[in-house]
Order: C-alpha cells, then sequence, then structure tokens
C-alpha cells in the first residue's frame, strides 16, 4: 500500500536531517557536499530530481564561498537530505504509481 | 505592413458594439529579462475611437494594461456603412491607425 | 537543519498518501496493457464525475468545469487573443524554406487537418512521433535549423496546424506492436507517478482534483486534456507548445523537468491523447 511506502519517506526524511552542534570547517563541508552531489547524481540517473535538491546545492556553495562553512554545511546535508527522499520516491513509485491509476 | 489593429463593429438599431484587438507587447518597464536587465517600458498611452470626427472612446493607458489588449464596447448614434476610425499612440510615439466600416 | 523543510516535505507526503489510498483499487492490475479498456474505463471515471458535462465539452478543460469561467471564455472566444499566433502560424506554414519545399511536402495531406493523428507510433523508429518532433524534423530535413519547443515559433505553428483540425475527432492508433504497447505503458505510467517535493502526480490535479481549485486557478480534467493544445495562456501572454506545457507542469511540482520531447513527454502525450480518442481537436486553446 502506498501508505506504507510514503511512511517510509517519512522516516527517511526525519532521520537524515539531523544536524551538528558543533561549528563547521570546511573540510565537514566539503564531505557534506560530496555526499549530497552523489545522492543527487543518482536521482539524475533515475530522472527525478527536485528543483529544492538544486536550489538547496546552490545556497550551500553560494554559504562556502563566503567562508560560511557552518551554513554551507547545513545545506550540504538537507540537500543529501533531499536527494536521498527524491530517490525513495522514484523508488517507491515504480510500483505505487498503480495505486493511482483509474481500472 | 499588416495592421496591430483588428476590429469589429456591428450596429443593430441605435447602437453599435465595437471589439478591438490590438497587438502591442505593453511592457510595463517593472518586469527583468532573462539575463536581469529591465525590459523598458513601451505601452500604448493613448487609444482613440472616432465616428464622424467625434472621439467616442478615448483611453488613457499606463503600464497596468497588459499585452495586446483587447477592448469592447458600446456606442449611440451611428449606423451601419459608417466609418470608425481607430488610433493609438504610445510612449516611444509610435503610432498606428485604422479605419473600419460598421457591419 | 531545516525542520521545517522537512516537516512540509512530510506533511505533503502523508496527506497526499491518505488520497491515494482513498483513490486505491482491489483490482489487481492485468499483465498486458488493455489500452481498450483503459481509455474506457478513463472515460466512464469522468463522466460518472461529471454527469453534467456533455463528453466532448471536456476538450474545454476549466470552462467544462466552472459556469462562470465559461462565460467569460464564450466572449472571448468571440475575438480570440490567440488571433496573432494563428495569422502568424499560418504566414511560417506557408513560408518555402531555403531548398525551396515547405511543410506540406513533409505532412499527409500537406499538413493541413492532420493534427488529430499525432502522436503516432513509428515502427521503422520504434518510437512516438509528436506533431512538435515532426515539424522540426521537417525543418532539418529541409536545410533549416530547429526550433526550440517550448518557443513562439513552434507554438505559432502547432496553433495553426491544430486550427485546421477543429472539430476532427482525436484519432490515435496503437498499432500491434510490443514497442508501441510499451510507449503507451511508459505514457500511463509516467501520467500516475508522483514527483517532485510536492509529491504530485498529474492525476493528483488532473484526475483526483479535476474541476478544484489550486490557487486561483480551476484544474482541467484530464480527459481532453491534449486536445486543446497549443494554448494562449494570459499567464504567459501568448500561445505556449505542449511540451512548455509539460515542462511547467514538473517544476510546479518541485520536480526538475526533463528534456522536451524526453521519451516520457512524447509517451506520456501518446497515453493522453488515445484515452481522448473521439474527443473533438479544441486547438488552439485559451485558459487563464
Amino acid at each position: 500500500m502506498s501508505m506504507i511506502g510514503n511512511m517510509a519517506l517519512a522516516t527517511a526524511l526525519l532521520v537524515s536531517g539531523v544536524g551538528s552542534a558543533l561549528a563547521a570547517t570546511e573540510a565537514d563541508y566539503k564531505a557534506a557536499l560530496a555526499a549530497a552531489e552523489s545522492a543527487e547524481k543518482d536521482a539524475a540517473t533515475l530522472r527525478n530530481r527536485w528543483t529544492k535538491t538544486e536550489s538547496t546545492l546552490a545556497a550551500a556553495k553560494k554559504a562556502a564561498a563566503a567562508g560560511d562553512f557552518d551554513a554551507a554545511a547545513a545545506s550540504a546535508r538537507e540537500a543529501e537530505a533531499l536527494a536521498k527522499a527524491s530517490i525513495l520516491q522514484a523508488t517507491s513509485e515504480k510500483t505505487h504509481w498503480k495505486d493511482m491509476e483509474i481500472r | 505592413m499588416a495592421s496591430t489593429i483588428r476590429v469589429r463593429a456591428s450596429n443593430s438599431g441605435d447602437t453599435t458594439e465595437v471589439q478591438a484587438l490590438i497587438q502591442h507587447p505593453m511592457d510595463s518597464g517593472y518586469v527583468k529579462d532573462a539575463k536581469g536587465q529591465v525590459i523598458p517600458p513601451h505601452f500604448i498611452q493613448q487609444l482613440t475611437f472616432e465616428h464622424n470626427g467625434k472621439a467616442v472612446f478615448l483611453a488613457d493607458w499606463g503600464p497596468a494594461v497588459a499585452k495586446d489588449p483587447y477592448v469592447k464596447f458600446s456606442f449611440k448614434g451611428a449606423g451601419k456603412g459608417d466609418d470608425l476610425k481607430i488610433s493609438w499612440v504610445d510612449n516611444k510615439g509610435a503610432t498606428d491607425a485604422i479605419t473600419a466600416k460598421i457591419q | 537543519m531545516r525542520v521545517r523543510t522537512i516537516l512540509l516535505t512530510v506533511a505533503a507526503a502523508l496527506s497526499t498518501a491518505a488520497l491515494a489510498c482513498f483513490a486505491a483499487s482491489a483490482i489487481a492490475a492485468p499483465d498486458t496493457p488493455d489500452p481498450v479498456a483503459d481509455a474506457k474505463a478513463f472515460r466512464k471515471y469522468f463522466t460518472d464525475k461529471f454527469p453534467k458535462v456533455k463528453l466532448e465539452d471536456f476538450v474545454n478543460g476549466p470552462y467544462s468545469m466552472n459556469e462562470d469561467m465559461r462565460k467569460q471564455w464564450k466572449e472571448k472566444e468571440e475575438f480570440p487573443p490567440y488571433e496573432f499566433a494563428l495569422d502568424a502560424g499560418k504566414e511560417m506554414f506557408s513560408k518555402p524554406f531555403k531548398d525551396g519545399k515547405t511543410y506540406a511536402d513533409c505532412f499527409p495531406n500537406g499538413g493541413i487537418g492532420i493534427r488529430q493523428n499525432y502522436p503516432y507510433f513509428d515502427e521503422k523508429e520504434g518510437k512516438v512521433i509528436t506533431l512538435e518532433l515532426a515539424i522540426n524534423r521537417c525543418r532539418e530535413a529541409n536545410g533549416e535549423a530547429p526550433y526550440s519547443y517550448v518557443k513562439d515559433e513552434m507554438a505559432s505553428l502547432t496553433a495553426y496546424m491544430a486550427f485546421t483540425s477543429r472539430g476532427k475527432p482525436m484519432d490515435i492508433k496503437i498499432p500491434n506492436d510490443p514497442r508501441a504497447l510499451a510507449a503507451y505503458e511508459n505514457g500511463k505510467r509516467y501520467f500516475y507517478t508522483r514527483r517532485g517535493q510536492l509529491n504530485f502526480s498529474c492525476a493528483s490535479c488532473h484526475v483526483q482534483s479535476a474541476g478544484e481549485h489550486i490557487r486561483a486557478e480551476v484544474l482541467a480534467p484530464a480527459l481532453g486534456i491534449m486536445n486543446a493544445l497549443p494554448i494562449y495562456r494570459s499567464e504567459w501572454g501568448g500561445m505556449g507548445t505542449t511540451s512548455r506545457r509539460l515542462v511547467s507542469c514538473n517544476s510546479q511540482t518541485r520536480a526538475v523537468p526533463l528534456e522536451p520531447q524526453s521519451d516520457e513527454y512524447r509517451d506520456v502525450e501518446y497515453f493522453l491523447s488515445y484515452v481522448a480518442n473521439g474527443l473533438p481537436i479544441s486547438g488552439p486553446g485559451s485558459r487563464p
């Protein structure tokens, strides 16, 4: 049932967004960005990217360019969460699209 | 060159109904293009409908009127076969005019 | 951490999940696609949901769903806003290419009154060919640069060609070829698949919420939704192509749009056109 699929989506979103209380370094940001971009690449292969993921990635890069690695790392982590959610959506919808079908 | 003004004027008894569609970009001057540059204002400032040399409809327009404006109105005192002259002047000083027969 | 963003996404997912459960059918899906049965069920869904709407009227989108909008539209049709695009399209259609040929040389019946046959499945190539794609192929075959699928020229040309078919019933064929059936099924799958951060499928708006408001707009029913394209949208201040509409629908659900004329877009146009077979071409349409 798609209810289960969407509950899994919700859980993934809540779990993946955990932030850090310590100040982020440039290395932290770069690691977070790499993870986000890798996930977004997978989403692109599935032809299911979200505009929100793209704009969050852009915001991360912009903050990093301004030297604000706390904000940059946070945005990169959020972008990764969004990318993973879009991957979960594509995977779930491979079967769940039939729930909406008029038959 | 084809006229920018399309007009249909139909008479019934004492009343003539006029419809006109005018081709004009009507740029307000508040919109930016894809490169982020403001598109300069370019809009009709005065629109005149004349019958027997007398203005039966006069419009003073500004940036609030949208692209390719459509006008519809009725007036009394004309008959079938009479001439109706439509003319406009825009903020760049360009003009166009057309004379149509009332059907 | 952006708790608010995550929670909004979760809320959207859960609320649409509730809608999805409501619409889910207990009947298992058949293994081989049956387009004839699909089309029948598709039509029945809409005629059952909107018993007062005449079958051929569904092609008028929001105007078949809302009386006040219909009145305003009828008035506008006396002097339609798409006249300029239509005239431009007619002129473009008759203008010869550099090599002396015209669009009439590429299309059956000289390109007049044929819009209702698109898209069709090309068995040689094994893919769906839309009218927009066929136009650009014609251009390239005659040494001309292709037009953008989302800009004015393609919109004007397809507007003119649609106009010459006004009133003719949509007539899409699915040949007895497993690749054609696969393309049809791909289009159907695309139509019902949720996408974007807002987790909407085409069906979320045009099946489940047809006739209802989304902000200030009234949603068109999916039945016959291709029949009015291309459309002059007041929002766009001009005529826009089918490709443009598909791209903008994607970004409206916060999904990154695919390339115009991608497989998915051509296939969804194929599916939606097929299930509207028999309904009249009403293009070029005008919409708010």
